[in-house]
């Protein structure tokens, strides 16, 4: 009888750890996840910026001023294009 | 002496205090088992909470607003976080110089940084909406009651040249104009709220249960094409500087798909920094303004009596001595021609020659046509402010009235819905309604106006009117086959014409094939110029040209020179 019961204060000791355990294992993993989701979050917001960065510097406006101003390039006249039929 | 020899303990006490020690103790058994059942049965659910609120939290979780983006995915429009700047005035006692630091930060005057302080309110913005840069270095100012909070912010990296397409929004992040509005449902989020367990330290620990997931607001993908609004809005610009014009306007649109692929208006001004803005710079002119189509209109009636079989297009018509006289009123011919064809009649633009033509219709096939051109109802785009013109039922119409009308005068029309009719000659006849989102499958056809072979003779009279002896060669595109109409109108000023005029020009290219149609306004050119092929068919040219060849549309005519020589104007139009 008192081994059966030492037994069993045994088992239910080992539960009652095990459960202590995962439970903080669980939330050890929640805080983990928490912060991916956060950065997450902030790498979205940067990407958002990142995008808006590269439209203004990529604006037509500015490309079309490089282009004349820097670059000296300008329309080609309409004798000097030739126009190729891609293959269908 | 022995505790069970006390004499005490022989002495007899009265039976009634055990009893009534008894009682008591059974009394105050009985006052904390109905407490309990107080706390845990009355009052369970306040107290419940109460304990919940010590270490749980309801977080909201924002949802961003969607992003609008052209045909190719560049970005137009987009919401970052920022930060606002707020304070419980009764809190935030700053001294001067630190006054004066958070002033500097904040890009303020210190008077009015002083004078929100002082206010007798809770709650004071300070400055919204401010890079979070700066706001992390008010943050580290650590000054007393100054608070901050997350906000949206909207930017446009193209600026002011999509404004009127693209509207703006609120300091709220809530669509106010144009797109921003009109699909407001769709861009906006709807923000979501977890609720969850913290710990002492404020980390978050487990979630409860998730309330509502937010709902991130939606792209929207316009069937604006960059590059051809950049064109678009550019030569516009250099348009109204060269001929001092009050306003403009111009219209581009795919005539396969009917999807909006550019809408410029001027004056605009930039969605990013709308302080001082006035009612002129906001006007969507291409939707919300009507004008008197003047000679763009011509070809609509020709082409009926065309159909109508009352004409063919080499039918002769007089139309010496250049002006005709219906009931009690003349009209004109600017130059008188004599005996021209039908197509002729388009080519020079003879009001006498159109007017004789639409004598022949009766009001109500005129009507007809006219309504199913769409003119005198709105586009119903979604844009706020959008108007369908002036188009008055047929019963009313006299024969004068018929006659100005079927060379625009008389019924007015915005530029989009012009833009829109010219539809039905680059296309087989047909009219497909707008869309100002880029479409997955193009609509097959749309409501049938003209037979296909109307529409192809009306489109070989629209190219010979932009040939030598047209009133528009300067609408000519080396390479391509271009057709269009001129068009110069009075401004009708208090009922009375007045002497300033609207010029317009409407054509597609390329004639063979057409792919784009557009439309171009100029409001009031005041430098000497005012004809419809002197100032509006040259932006036409220079559009359609850069357009056609971002687009890559190949080239349908063999290269030659303009064919006409410089000094040489074309043959001016009639009003």
């Amino acid at each position: 009888m008192l081994r059966l019961n030492l037994i069993l204060i045994a088992i239910i000791l080992a539960s009652a750890l095990g459960g202590v355990a995962s439970q903080h294992q669980a939330r050890k993993l929640f805080t983990t996840l928490e912060r991916e989701q956060e950065r997450a979050r902030q790498l979205e917001i940067e990407w958002g910026q990142l995008q808006l960065e590269q439209s203004t510097w990529a604006s037509h406006a500015r490309i079309e001023k490089i282009a004349r101003e820097r670059l000296r390039m300008k329309p080609p006249a309409a004798g000097q294009v030739l126009a190729v039929e891609a293959p269908q | 002496m022995k505790f069970a020899n006390s004499p005490l303990l022989s002495q007899r006490l009265p039976a009634w205090r055990a009893r009534f020690i008894a009682a008591l103790i059974l009394l105050a058994f009985g006052a904390l088992a109905a407490r309990s059942a107080y706390l845990q049965v009355v009052n369970n659910d306040f107290l419940q909470q109460k304990g919940e609120s010590r270490y749980a939290r309801v977080i909201e979780l924002s949802a961003t607003r969607g992003r609008i983006v052209d045909r190719d995915g560049d970005i137009l429009a987009v919401s970052t976080p920022v930060k606002s700047i707020w304070a419980i005035p009764e809190d935030a006692r700053l001294t001067p110089p630190q006054a004066r630091e958070l002033a500097a930060l904040v890009e303020m005057d210190v008077h009015e940084l002083n004078r929100r302080l002082a206010a007798e309110k809770d709650f004071v913005f300070v400055k919204r909406q401010i890079p979070p840069d700066t706001a992390e270095k008010v943050a580290a100012l650590n000054l007393p009651g100054i608070h901050q909070q997350r906000e949206y912010r909207r930017y446009y990296p193209v600026g002011e040249v999509v404004s009127h397409v693209l509207g703006f929004t609120g300091v709220d992040d809530k669509g106010q104009e144009g797109v921003e509005l009109a699909f407001e449902a769709r861009l906006a989020g709807k923000p979501g709220s977890r609720r969850v367990i913290k710990d002492r330290l404020g980390h978050i620990v487990e979630d409860v249960e998730s309330i509502k997931p937010p709902r991130e607001g939606e792209d929207i993908t316009l069937a604006l094409d960059a590059k051809v609004q950049y064109l678009a809005f550019t030569y516009l610009k250099q348009a109204l500087a060269e001929h001092k014009a009050k306003a403009g306007g111009v219209v581009v649109l795919d005539a396969r798909t009917g999807e909006v692929l550019a809408l410029a208006n001027l004056p605009t001004y930039n969605p990013n920094n709308r302080g001082r803005l006035s009612g002129a710079q906001l006007r969507n002119r291409a939707l919300t303004d009507v004008f008197e189509p003047g000679s763009t209109m011509k070809p609509f009636p020709v082409a009926l009596a065309l159909e109508k079989g009352r004409f063919r297009a080499d039918s002769q018509i007089q139309t010496a001595p250049g002006r005709l006289t219906i009931g009690d009123a003349t009209i004109h011919d600017a130059h008188p021609h004599g005996l021209l064809t039908v197509a002729q009649v388009v080519q020079k633009s003879s009001n006498v020659g159109v007017a004789k033509i639409a004598a022949t219709l009766s009001p109500e096939e005129m009507w007809r046509m006219f309504d199913a051109l769409g003119f005198g109802q709105p586009l119903r785009l979604g844009f706020p402010g959008e108007v369908g013109g002036r188009l008055r039922p047929f019963k009313t119409w006299r024969p004068i009235e018929q006659a100005t009308m079927s060379y625009g005068h008389g019924i007015s029309v915005t530029l989009m819905q012009l833009a829109r009719a010219y539809l039905v000659f680059a296309r087989d006849g047909d009219l497909l309604p707008l869309s100002l989102t880029r479409l997955g499958t193009p609509p097959l056809a749309g409501n049938t106006v003209f037979s296909a072979q109307t529409a192809h003779e009306v489109r070989a009279m629209l190219e010979m009117a932009v040939q030598p002896g047209g009133t528009a060669t300067r609408a000519q595109i080396p390479g391509y086959r271009v057709a269009g109409k001129t068009g110069t109108a009075h401004k009708l000023e208090g009922g009375q014409y007045a002497d300033r005029y609207v010029a317009v020009f409407v054509g597609f290219a390329p004639a063979s094939d057409p792919r784009l149609v557009v439309a171009v306004m100029i409001d009031e050119p005041s430098a000497g110029k005012y004809y419809g092929g002197d100032v509006a068919a040259p932006v036409f040219a220079q559009v359609m040209d850069g357009s056609l060849r971002a687009l890559g549309v190949a080239p349908d005519a063999p290269f030659k020179p303009l064919q006409v020589a410089r000094d040489v104007a074309p043959e001016p139009e009639n009003l």
